[in-house]
């Protein structure tokens, strides 16, 4: 396992995929929790749609660094979203689900008249590993540190507007604008993971980790912090599976954290009998 | 001196005939108001419209101090995982909101709070573990660190048993004589709310039907 391992970060590919694909667990973990528990879940699977949609007009364009384009136009996709789940007669997950199935849809059209269902279109929609540029890299590294010290600087408030909005309003803090905050670093993460985690697997790392540490944890703070780890460790062993066996590591990655929250589960039913 | 002063304040949800037609009234420091009516009578749309959360279509409404609010219950995710000790401290947020971490007089107040209202020993249990009068004082603490100085509760009963009902009335009666704290309290449980405040507001149909002492109250709405 150790000369697995020691061949595996000999791959610049993979010591690339690796720093990305932690610090996005991370960012997604966090972002996790309070999404889940503002019954905002699905936010993720949408805005990854809106995200492939933009990634094959970027790609059929031939731009070189699609995540240009793709991070405004999805932060975009994620301020709508919010504001016609709240603001207009099709709530939440209708509005998602509309939004992403039109995001989609263009894309395989756009996919059909241009290029074809390609190794890139096919990388967009599973994921790979391979795709990771060093471009990404530094995009990624900075876009994720940012989502992390934003995460920190508004710790405070993000539980208080996640656990009682009419309260946090009521008292003075501006919740459209940390739910909007909320939307545009989901965003940001969704775009930089998709690549790696593919369209169809990204919204589980968002809605994995939340889901797993809320069945054992009982205060918010374990709770993100549980998050945190499970979901760098699930993606740390899920990039091992998947390159030891020859699997796609989006499908590894999100197997690995479906075993964690099963273990959750279990340990939790332990506990309590 | 008034902490909130309505006036002539209108207010109608889209389609709907007005929630609130042309209310007034002024709440004054250690007042402890309770507004009592009907389903639909316009009490929390009042409560909303003081807290800024419903834009009033005409007339104003000023608040000259920061407002601690406990909302109906059901407006809370039942299955949150948070201490009670991050949700009392939460309350505290508004006093230092350029602030990254809790300050060490946000922590002491909370303390404090907490000890007053019996939460200080039970502080690392779960909120969604607590019974319903549990969570109700839990967010009535939340309210305090808000505001020393006026909270506005919706159905603070609301769902609990009469005997919880009573001890969470006597709770606010003891920080209303106590503290000093200004109560203004929506209720259906008239006949037992009354027994605690020192006026009444009863709305009908969005109009003030009724806003006086407790003594010229009778349950029901009649006028002495």
């Amino acid at each position: 396992m150790i000369e697995t391992i020691t061949k595996m970060f000999s791959y610049a590919f993979v010591q690339r995929a690796a720093l990305v694909g932690t610090l996005v667990s991370l960012c997604a973990a966090l972002l996790g929790v309070s999404l889940v528990l503002k019954r905002y879940a699905m936010i993720g699977d949408g805005l990854s749609h809106v995200g492939f949609g933009i990634l094959t007009i970027a790609t059929a364009f031939g731009m070189t660094t699609p995540l240009y384009l793709a991070i405004p136009g999805v932060i975009i996709a994620a301020i709508i979203l919010l504001k016609i789940g709240n603001n207009s007669q099709i709530k939440g997950d209708s509005a998602i689900a509309l939004i992403s199935s039109t995001a989609l849809a263009i894309g395989v059209a756009i996919t059909s008249l241009t290029t074809g269902l390609n190794t890139d279109v096919c990388n967009f929609m599973f994921g790979s590993i391979l795709t990771i540029s060093e471009t990404d890299l530094y995009l990624s590294v900075g876009a994720s540190l940012v989502v992390a010290i934003l995460f920190i600087i508004y710790y405070r408030k993000l539980f208080a507007i996640t656990f009682d909005e009419d309260f946090s309003k009521a008292t003075g803090l501006n919740v459209v604008m940390y739910t909007n905050l909320i939307a545009v670093l989901t965003a940001v993460i969704i775009v930089i993971g998709m690549r790696m985690m593919g369209t169809m697997l990204i919204s589980s790392i968002i809605i994995f980790p939340a889901l797993t540490s809320m069945r054992l944890f009982k205060s918010f703070k374990k709770v993100i912090i549980s998050s945190a780890f499970v979901s760098v460790f699930s993606f740390l062993i899920g990039l091992y599976l998947s390159y030891a066996y020859d699997i796609s590591t989006g499908a590894t990655i999100v197997l690995v954290n479906l075993i964690a929250f099963i273990c959750f589960n279990l340990v939790n039913k332990i506990i309590h009998e | 001196m008034s902490l909130i002063q309505v006036r002539g304040v209108h207010y109608n949800y889209p389609g709907k005939k007005d929630a609130l037609d042309g209310v007034s009234l002024d709440v004054g420091e250690g007042e402890f108001v309770c507004v009592v009516g009907e389903n639909g009578s316009g009490k929390s749309t009042l409560m909303k419209c003081i807290l800024d959360l419903q834009k009033p279509k005409k007339g104003e409404i000023i608040v000259s101090h920061r407002i601690g609010y406990l909302p109906q219950k059901t407006e809370i995710q039942s299955n949150f995982p948070a201490s009670i000790e991050e949700v009392v401290l939460s309350g505290t947020i508004v006093n230092h909101i350029k602030s990254i971490w809790y300050t060490k007089r946000d922590r002491a107040m909370a303390n404090r709070v907490m000890k007053d209202l019996d939460l200080y020993e039970i502080r690392k249990k779960c909120f969604r573990d607590l019974s319903g009068g549990q969570q109700q004082r839990v967010l009535i603490a939340r309210a305090i660190c808000a505001t020393e100085k006026v909270i506005i509760l919706d159905e603070p009963t609301n769902g609990l048993d009469p005997s919880i009902s009573i001890q969470i009335y006597e709770m606010l009666k003891r920080l209303n004589e106590k503290r000093k704290l200004t109560v203004v309290m929506v209720s259906h449980d008239i006949s037992r709310a009354v027994q605690y405040c020192t006026r009444v507001v009863e709305l009908k149909d969005g109009k003030v039907e009724f806003d006086g002492q407790v003594k010229d109250y009778r349950v029901g709405g009649a006028k002495k």
